[in-house]
């Protein structure tokens, strides 16, 4: 399907962007070096809902809420379980984001295009509500607070994390997530998946059982988000409902629409670009900035719906 | 307890009626152009944000009314005629995108515009009536009623009126209407204007009845959404009575949990209709 020489291109790429990220916190001042490892984070959300909207042409409005359940999810390891561990933290986090993520799944598949993007907006607000109002349990409006875990190794090894060192974590998580994605988009899976977005009445008519695969494209989706939403809870040390309200979701439509859908990589550029441009322009318009920053969006989705890597997309796909 | 059902009735009937205006303008720019405008809440609010200027400089509540509607049905048309005329054709999910966009920028404004701190509009009358152990504001009555005359007026529009034929015509087969000599882009202009209106109208009715702040279009969106989809998205009598139906709802739940926590309610609804009923609870059903 694909010639090697492009495929040697393709992987060349990826080894000096991965390179360049690794040697990001070594010269980086202390703000950036954090900013590089945001982008990471929020990437790593963007690249799970791409799943959905890409690939599967699904709009997810709801991808906050498993963002945010493994937050808590982490949250909820760290903060009961002595000392703290930080693979307990991320089988919370991905178990909590699971479930809810098979919550929403086996409801919002039966509904397709508009409906679907409705109901996943409709359950993130359940889940903020709930997190907002049950204060005895999510810390309610003030969130969670809790300390960073050491890196460890079990009976091996456990330190400390460091800036630079949580940004190498952050970067293997993110990049092994990466490449764990590109292959499920790739295999038969992800090319009904594609199938599905292309055409479903046809998908259905061939005998592939669209809504199961829907299902499980969601739960996927759901727990890579969870996975950022941990390694968002680790890096910041805390968890918070503002992290689960629909407002998260919109950003993380945005950063696909801006980086580009179905390319994987494009999302990362996406979160990248988004908060290039939330840094610009908070310096002129202070909190504002959503002003230029949407406009920029809109004229993008009119002028522009490819994206910024959108004309990448046959090259990242292959 | 029985006063107090009643009470709530009375409650949940006329926020029930404004939800329903809001929905109707959903539903029509749903219905009629395939377009879920995600910036109708941002359209309600600016509606209730222009309202409180006219009823500043003119002092008169029916006038705000008016010139709210009026500027908010112009902002819509001109929004549109720049992004969504040059989505026609393509996926439908990109209007979402790009009316999601509006609505993030059109929130920013108000907030730029307004700040933060909320505003109040002086509702038109203020007497009430003695309602059991209550005083009771006529003025929730008034938006009832007022709310049914809009969507009543509408109605007969679109049935009767030759523009309202104009435009169910265009529903019906864009082509065919087309080719009819029906001018099918200025018509998609002028739904959208006019669900911009009833958004505006609405945004002025409920302002009374709470401070008027950037923030209060996402509630309200969030709320006409799922009304639209319990009452069949494209419904209009559906949405309607889904507006009712979960308004009546809420107001009773708020007698046992907080308000807060009576949105749940609204979720919930919206859970069991998608379960037994996807196409909607007030629709005949499908064949």
């Amino acid at each position: 399907m694909s010639a090697p020489r492009s495929s040697s291109g393709y992987w060349m790429g990826f080894a000096i962007v991965l390179a360049l990220l690794a040697a990001a916190p070594l010269v980086l001042p202390e703000f950036w070096r954090r900013f590089v490892t945001e982008i990471l984070i929020w990437g790593l959300l963007a690249m799970s809902s791409d799943i959905l909207i890409g690939y599967t042409g699904m709009i997810s409005f709801g991808h906050s809420a498993f963002f945010g359940l493994g937050m808590y999810g982490a949250a909820a390891a760290l903060l009961t379980v002595r000392p703290p561990n930080l693979w307990l933290a991320l089988l919370y986090g991905l178990i909590g984001a699971g479930v809810i993520a098979a919550f929403v799944a086996y409801f919002a598949t039966r509904l397709r295009d508009i409906y679907f993007a409705i109901t996943t907006l409709v359950f993130s607000q359940i889940f903020y509500v709930i997190i907002f109002t049950w204060t005895e349990v999510t810390g309610g409006e003030n969130g969670l607070t809790f300390r960073q875990p050491p890196f460890s190794v079990p009976a091996v090894l456990s330190v400390p994390f460091t800036p630079v060192t949580l940004h190498w974590f952050v970067l293997a998580v993110v990049a092994l997530s990466y490449l764990l994605l590109r292959r499920i988009t790739q295999s038969p899976f992800g090319m009904v998946l594609q199938s599905i977005r292309e055409n479903e009445p046809r998908t259905r008519a061939i005998g592939y059982h669209v809504e199961r695969y829907k299902i499980v494209a969601v739960m996927l989706s759901g727990l890579f988000a969870g996975l950022a939403g941990v390694l968002y809870a680790v890096q910041n040390k805390f968890a918070a409902p503002d992290f689960v309200f629909f407002l998260i979701s919109g950003e993380v439509v945005i950063f696909n629409v801006m980086g580009g859908m179905g390319t994987l990589v494009g999302p990362v550029a996406g979160a990248a670009f988004f908060l290039l441009l939330r840094e610009v322009f908070s310096r002129f318009f202070t909190e504002y900035y959503l002003i230029p920053v949407g406009v920029i969006f809109t004229l993008m989705v009119v002028f522009m719906p490819q994206g910024l890597l959108g004309f990448l997309r046959r090259r990242l796909n292959q | 307890m029985a006063e107090q059902l009643l009470i709530q009735l009375l409650i949940g009937l006329s926020s029930g009626m404004i939800l329903a205006l809001v929905a109707s303008g959903l539903t029509l720019i749903f219905g009629i152009m395939d377009v879920v405008n995600f910036a109708h809440g941002e359209l309600f609010m600016l509606g209730a944000y222009m309202g409180t200027t006219v009823l500043v400089t003119t002092g008169s509540f029916w006038l705000a009314l008016l010139g709210a509607s009026v500027a908010i049905a112009l902002l819509g048309a001109a929004l549109q005629i720049t992004t969504l005329r040059p989505l026609v054709g393509r996926d439908p999910l990109t209007t979402i995108l790009a009316t999601f966009g509006i609505s993030l920028v059109l929130q920013n404004y108000a907030l730029w515009q307004y700040g933060p701190v909320a505003r109040k509009i002086q509702e038109p009358i203020t007497s009430q009536f003695q309602f059991f152990h209550i005083q009771f504001p006529w003025y929730r009555i008034v938006i009832a009623i007022l709310s049914a005359a809009i969507i009543g007026a509408l109605w007969l529009f679109l049935k009767y009126g030759k523009y309202g034929i104009w435009i169910r015509a265009t529903t019906q087969d864009r082509i065919m209407a087309s080719a009819m000599g029906i001018p099918v882009p200025l018509v998609h202009t002028a739904v959208f204007a006019i669900g911009s209106a009833m958004a505006a109208a609405s945004g002025v009715l409920f302002g009374p009845l709470v401070g008027v702040n950037h923030a209060m279009g996402l509630d309200w969106i969030l709320k006409a959404f799922i009304v639209v989809v319990v009452g069949g998205m494209g419904n209009l009598g559906g949405s309607i009575l889904a507006s009712l139906f979960v308004s009546l709802l809420e107001a009773f739940a708020s007698l046992w949990v907080s308000p807060a926590q009576a949105v749940i309610v609204s979720f919930v609804v919206l859970i069991l209709t998608l379960l037994f009923r996807p196409t909607g609870l007030f629709v005949p059903t499908p064949k």
